[in-house]
């Protein structure tokens, strides 16, 4: 822990911008590597044992619903994926003002790992959904605004995942992946006000109501569990991506400087 | 100014001089909306029915198919490199070609609806919804195309991928276009569905130029 704010405050010494400095302490690959290295096996711990926690006390526990029977507990599922799928991409948007604005390095590579999970996240989300609306509404799919709107959020992710892939500059890839990722960010208040602003099948927000939650704190609480720890897994996974993207880059690097130095060697 | 006019008058005669691009793109939209009556058969009642969502579909994919050349044939011979040094403002390079794109294809698709329509046996009041609605939406996909063109630039598969990127981001106008069409066909006022369309033109109008031009930088 000490040397990690040595590290911090040797990096204040050198940078003068104050503004600058906690965006870009995590800048230096081999900072964050032993940084997040410390954070991991934490991360995942608390990840696996709030989820584990959540998914037992929501799918044995929690009762069921009076209404729609068993078919309630893919609830504990569905609604922390469609939290995630949204407050995910929000991230990606956050990151590509840092990667737009200060051209934080990290900030691209964690951008480049977190949009195919994103794309996972939302995937699941529509699969689920398309589960629970079988038994409830009697079909699979229907063209209702959250759900259309969900897709494109879908087709968003796969979009920013495949462009920031298919250039051979990843700097470029990152940026125009960046953009792609800001454009496409109007897309969020549309799912999020998409059920208030259509009355269509898809039911409005439950939770995240100003006056009170409609549902049961029986129902609510596991749920709350539940997206707490898919919310630290999807984090989890997201870092793990991103150590594993800075180490494959730095053996590239390191790759690279031999073959330069046995050229060299050779000549 | 005189650079965006020079630049987009230079769009307009490039078309001009070549123009089996252009032509390319109606006969992909006449095309199109000439198998639909194959596919779901001839019924008058049922073609009618299909024609907005159909009419809109065939324009829509008509209009992307110039688009991976927006930039693509300035960047190779170098004429993109003299328009970033020429002192017009990237974003306003970006317009222009969103507008020469809408010249010169959006135009002549409006062109060639009366044919499509027809063909879909559109009922004839919808025919002025209709062309308010497709002249808002191509309007709005030239300026997404433009974001698209110029984010795909330089990218593997960019061609296969600007689709991708794009056509998510066009499906409000789908709808509420489609929707103008099927109020005018029913008696109903079309003037609200032209109106969101209307403010999502508005609304793209100064964002994807700059969004465009900012990925133009990165060249």
């Amino acid at each position: 822990m000490d040397g990690r704010l040595n590290a911090g405050t040797g990096a204040t010494a050198a940078r003068p911008n104050p503004g600058g400095r906690s965006l870009h302490r995590f800048a230096n690959p081999g900072r964050f590597l032993r940084a997040t290295g410390r954070l991991m096996p934490i991360l995942w711990a608390a990840a696996l044992l709030v989820l584990g926690v959540g998914l037992v006390w929501g799918l044995v526990l929690s009762p069921a619903d009076w209404q729609q029977g068993e078919t309630v507990r893919i609830m504990y599922v569905h609604v922390p994926m469609a939290w995630l799928a949204m407050g995910g991409y929000t991230g990606l948007a956050v990151l590509s003002v840092m990667s737009l604005i200060w051209r934080h390095p990290l900030a691209d590579l964690t951008a480049r790992e977190l949009s195919p999970v994103g794309a996972a996240v939302t995937a699941l989300c529509l699969a689920t959904g398309s589960l629970w609306g079988k038994p409830m509404w009697g079909t699979w799919w229907v063209w209702d605004a959250r759900l259309t709107s969900v897709l494109v959020l879908f087709f968003l992710w796969l979009g920013h995942a495949s462009l920031v892939r298919s250039f051979d500059d990843p700097e470029r890839g990152a940026r125009a992946g960046a953009i792609l990722a800001l454009v496409g960010f109007v897309n969020v208040p549309i799912v999020k006000f998409s059920v208030d602003w259509w009355n269509t099948l898809h039911q409005p927000a439950s939770v995240t109501r100003l006056n009170a939650p409609g549902m049961h704190v029986d129902i609510l609480y596991p749920l709350l569990v539940c997206a707490l720890g898919f919310t630290l897994l999807f984090a989890a996974v997201v870092l793990a991506r991103t150590r594993a993207a800075v180490m494959e880059r730095r053996v590239r690097a390191l790759q690279l400087a031999r073959a330069r130095r046995e050229e060299g060697a050779a000549a | 100014m005189s650079a965006f006019l020079a630049l987009l008058g230079r769009e307009i005669r490039l078309a001009l001089r070549h123009p089996a691009d252009t032509l390319a793109a109606v006969l992909f939209f006449v095309l199109v909306c000439a198998l639909f009556p194959f596919g779901v058969g001839p019924a008058p009642e049922t073609l009618a029915r299909l024609a907005p969502g159909a009419l809109f579909a065939a324009a829509l994919l008509a209009a992307l198919l110039p688009l991976d050349r927006l930039f693509g044939a300035d960047a190779e011979d170098g004429t993109l490199d003299q328009l970033l040094l020429s002192g017009l403002p990237r974003s306003g390079i970006a317009a222009a070609k969103a507008l020469g794109h809408w010249i010169t294809t959006g135009l002549p698709l409006l062109a060639a609806t009366p044919v499509t329509a027809a063909l879909l046996n559109l009922p004839t009041d919808a025919w002025g919804a209709a062309l308010a609605a497709l002249a808002l939406a191509t309007a709005l996909l030239s300026l997404l195309g433009t974001v698209g063109a110029a984010l795909t630039l330089g990218a593997r598969r960019g061609s296969v991928l600007l689709p991708l990127l794009v056509l998510p981001l066009a499906i409000p106008a789908v709808i509420f276009g489609a929707a103008a069409i099927e109020a005018a066909a029913a008696g109903l006022s079309p003037s609200p569905f032209l109106l969101l369309l209307g403010a999502g033109v508005s609304l793209a109008l100064p964002l994807a130029p700059f969004a465009a031009g900012a990925a133009l930088t990165a060249e």
